[in-house]
């Protein structure tokens, strides 16, 4: 049910748009109840369809020592049932009225949406308030065994029994220093997710589900005053909790490669770069995002037409620039061809990166990207519900920027992006001996691994 | 800590405390659901026999446009499965003036996407596309549909990484059950009984004259339906079309290939083994119905209580009961042939025979017991209440329309099918369980790691093992 997706991801997915004349707008209504819980509506009347989406306010990075992929294993927890509505319910009253529902978990955040016909806000606002103000009677021990389960078949199925399915927290281990939230990754490892107890559920519960820690959006086809209504009906008389308090993460700088190969049951070698660089929303966030579309994103981007296309010597690059709430990184990876190692691939990759430091993009290449980005905000527009859609995204840019109609201010970031920007920005973050490069080769063939600082 | 900015703080307000009291002992009372108001579908025959279907929505500046070709794997020659699909990728690799990456130059620079995928009953050549530059767009997609350069240099580097692709599948357990499957359920020589990307045996034998072969002859106006959905009228959607494919020459097609599943003869477990797995991956089944069976909507009940919904039978016992998958589901692929009925989860590997103790419960009590009303009801209402939403975007109303074009049904099909969902009742449940449903004649496809789960699933007295590849073929 749950996963993740980063944004970046996201964003390449779904869809944006244009300019000029109208420009982007997702209208909405805001109040925030007595008890801090604040509360979005943005009607859109297009299909008889209300989505609820509700953010907490707290991911993997607010994790503490041994309880890697607690966040994730709570957001689990929230479906099993709160004090006025058993064990199953929950998922049996949505179906039974047309409405689906799921939840996930990021670094930063979690968030839980359902999706539904028009006249099931009530059902969906009375499920989603109970769970906030009074979840803890109806969760035991077995409860949390089940779900720990669950997760630790999630674990197996998305990332151990898949091909490079361990890269990511390889990457994360060595980018990112042991205190920061950015360490480790939001699945957790098999030995913390063992070990959370009951008593965990009751702490993290009482410390972060509280109505001043989350904001809710309502969507769709819905009247704004008679949404207000629902809203302070079913959720205001949750007590607020305590404040959260978060201390900033520890400044750092990679001032050296960190250089590893891990053997995994894979058929071709893979090479990954990752580099620290900024967060979302950050000045040279959105110029990154832009190399990152330069570099890799479809058959005319530079690392594809060199790598797969004329030199043949890989199947596939892909780069991000993946900016969370406090950090970010700038990730590229690349699949070898049968018969071709790593160290082939990273020479094209380091010439370039190299190169478009050195020379930045050509203005169609810039215009393209400009013109691709666009349109994911414009198809974007499409969808008011479930991951991604307007109403999560009003919740987004609410969290990370404070202005959740951010729609047309985000485009226009990228839009802002020239040419000299890119060109910087490859040269100030992708550099050479600041990175990790971990290589992922089959068993037995550490020979094909890229060895040593490129 | 979050920002907020001025803006926010000055229009939040704190709501007035008088608001009514709460009841939360039982669920609120709902008023009645919404109407489904379907957007309209028109239809419009060219000349030379083209179908154009137009499904007009205008709340977002964006066409999306499936050029649906019955040019599918199911008509893959016997000796290069994959031609089909090999065939649909290599249209967007150049075409017209444009090599293969000015061509993706140019569609990015539009801001559009333009793909060709191969399924088993049509191609689909997709495009989508700010509809301010659709004309642009659809200049492109002429090219690829009516001028793909097939270039020798493209076919060889495609066919490499084909070749990639397919080696790449190993590493993937449930990419191996996917594959071997229905070679097991339907049999190598049936035309659903192939991987489209095709074999092992494949890459070599994709040569320039077979691509052209299979493109020349497949390839008609008179075998392709257009659906047009988004900010388009008929009117418009009818002018561009026919000044871009209306001198398409109509030329003769063949039927559709006809194929008789060979089913096994007794329940039988096809063991696949893959050393180390986390996890095993199950797929239980037989040879199932055709997309146009008069039971359609009975199987749709059918499948959603036992494994077609989250709170259905199958995921509840063995994620939300026993913890032993991250979700398990069912489903009939139904297509313009018959395709197959399958039960499917990935395990973890110790719990591997306990799943398949959990699965043949299931699949035996929905044939044994009638269904609770509850239950029945709950199911008829998740398929027949989620319809409106279902056509939110142009990409939600596409994959609907498509359907209904790729398997002829009547255009007015979505009007019809909720009235039928509603008229289902437990005993035509059952019936179709006992029909569709028969654990006799099984296959149990396991991949996952022999040595750690052998002995558990001889133990469970189900039937015979036998030892697959991934390619469905005996294992020496």
């Amino acid at each position: 049910m749950p996963r993740r997706l980063p944004w970046v991801l996201l964003l390449a997915v779904a869809p944006l748009f244009p300019l000029s004349a109208q420009g982007l707008r997702v209208p909405y209504d805001s109040l925030t109840l007595a008890n801090g819980l604040q509360v979005l509506v943005a009607p859109d009347h297009a299909v008889p369809v209300v989505t609820v989406n509700i953010w907490y306010h707290v991911g993997s990075g607010d994790e503490k020592p041994g309880r890697t992929g607690f966040a994730h294993l709570f957001e689990h927890i929230m479906f099993m049932g709160s004090q006025h509505v058993p064990t199953g319910e929950f998922d049996k009253l949505l179906e039974a009225v047309g409405g689906d529902n799921n939840g996930s978990t990021t670094e930063d955040r979690t968030n839980y949406f359902e999706d539904a016909p028009s006249n099931a806000l009530p059902l969906m606002l009375w499920l989603d308030s109970d769970r906030q103000g009074f979840l803890l009677p109806e969760i035991d021990s077995a409860k949390v065994d089940l779900q720990r389960g669950v997760v630790q078949n999630e674990r197996r199925q998305s990332y151990e029994n898949q091909p490079y399915g361990l890269a990511e927290e390889n990457i994360l281990q060595r980018l990112y220093p042991p205190d920061h939230p950015y360490h480790w990754p939001v699945i957790g490892s098999m030995a913390d997710l063992s070990a959370a107890t009951l008593e965990d559920v009751r702490n993290f519960f009482r410390s972060y589900y509280t109505p001043n820690n989350a904001t809710m959006v309502i969507g769709g086809d819905v009247d704004t005053a008679a949404a207000r209504a629902l809203a302070q009906k079913y959720f205001g008389d949750i007590p607020r909790g305590p404040a959260v308090t978060r201390t900033p993460p520890p400044a750092f700088a990679l001032d050296s490669n960190r250089v590893a190969t891990i053997e995994d049951r894979v058929q071709v070698p893979r090479v990954y770069n990752a580099w620290h660089t900024v967060k979302a929303f950050a000045p040279d966030d959105a110029a990154l995002d832009i190399v990152a579309t330069i570099l890799a994103t479809g058959r005319a981007s530079r690392l594809y037409k060199v790598l797969v296309y004329e030199k043949q010597i890989a199947s596939n690059v892909v780069a991000f620039q993946d900016g969370s709430r406090i950090d970010g990184k700038f990730e590229l990876f690349s699949t070898a061809r049968p018969g071709h190692s790593l160290p082939e691939l990273q020479r094209v990759i380091d010439d370039q990166i190299r190169l478009l430091g050195d020379s930045g993009p050509t203005a169609r290449e810039l215009e393209r990207a400009h013109n691709s980005i666009e349109a994911d905000f414009l198809n974007a527009m499409e969808r008011m519900g479930s991951f991604g859609g307007k109403a999560d995204r009003l919740n987004f840019y609410n969290y990370y920027v404070g202005t959740p109609d951010y729609f047309q201010p985000d485009l226009d970031r990228y839009r802002r992006v020239t040419a000299a920007d890119v060109q910087r920005v490859a040269r100030t973050y992708l550099r050479d001996a600041h990175r990790v490069v971990l290589s992922v080769v089959p068993q037995g063939k550490p020979e094909l691994a890229v060895k040593e600082a490129p | 800590m979050k920002l907020l900015s001025a803006a926010i703080l000055l229009a939040g307000q704190v709501a007035s405390p008088l608001a009514a009291q709460v009841d939360r002992t039982k669920p609120p009372a709902l008023g009645p659901a919404p109407a489904l108001r379907l957007p309209t579908v028109h239809t419009v025959t060219l000349r030379n026999g083209l179908t154009l279907a137009v499904v007009e929505m205008h709340k977002v500046p964006v066409v999306e446009v499936q050029v649906l070709v019955d040019a599918g794997t199911a008509r893959d020659p016997a000796d290069v499965p994959g031609l089909a699909a090999f065939t649909a990728n290599m249209l967007t690799q150049g075409a017209g003036r444009r090599g293969a990456l000015a061509l993706a130059d140019e569609v990015a620079y539009l801001g559009a996407q333009l793909t060709a995928v191969s399924d088993f009953d049509a191609v689909t050549v997709r495009l989508h596309v700010p509809s301010r530059h659709l004309e642009a767009a659809l200049d492109l997609l002429a090219d690829v549909l009516l001028r793909p350069q097939f270039a020798d240099s493209e076919i060889t580097r495609q066919r490499g990484l084909l070749a990639t692709t397919i080696l790449q599948q190993r590493d993937q357990p449930v990419a191996m059950a996917s594959i071997a499957f229905p070679a097991i359920v339907l049999g190598p020589g049936h035309p659903y009984g192939h991987p489209t990307a095709g074999n092992d045996s494949t890459p070599p034998k994709l040569t320039h004259d077979r691509v052209i072969s299979f493109y020349q002859t497949s390839y008609r106006p008179n075998a392709t339906k257009i659906l047009v959905v988004g900010d388009i009228t008929l009117a418009q959607a009818q002018r561009l079309f026919t000044a871009r494919l209306g001198g398409w020459p109509r030329g003769a097609v063949t039927p559709f290939p006809q194929g008789k599943a060979q089913a096994p003869a007794s329940r039988s477990f096809y063991l696949i083994d893959k050393p180390g797995a986390a996890q095993s991956v199950i797929r239980i089944g037989e040879p199932g119905v055709a997309r146009s069976t008069p039971d359609y909507a009975t199987i749709q009940v059918l499948n959603t209580i036992l494994g077609g919904a989250f709170t259905s039978r199958l995921n509840q016992n063995l994620r939300e009961t026993h913890g032993y998958t991250y979700g398990a589901s069912s489903g009939f692929a139904a297509r313009r042939l018959p395709g197959y009925f399958v039960a499917a989860a990935s395990v973890v590997t110790a719990k591997t025979d306990s799943s398949v103790i959990e699965f043949m419960r299931e699949l035996r009590r929905i044939r044994d017991d009638s269904v609770p009303q509850a239950e029945l009801d709950k199911a008829k209402q998740y398929i027949t209440l989620q319809l409106p939403g279902a056509f939110e975007t142009t990409g939600g109303a596409a994959a609907r329309f498509r359907d209904v074009l790729v398997y002829n049904l009547p255009l007015n099909w979505y009007e019809r099918f909720g009235p039928a969902v509603n008229a289902v009742t437990a005993a035509q449940v059952q019936r179709a369980a006992r029909r569709y449903i028969d654990p006799d004649h099984f296959a149990i496809v396991v991949v996952g790691d022999r040595a750690q789960i052998e002995a558990g699933i001889k133990a469970l007295n189900e039937g015979p093992i036998v030892y697959r590849t991934m390619w469905g073929q005996p294992a020496q």
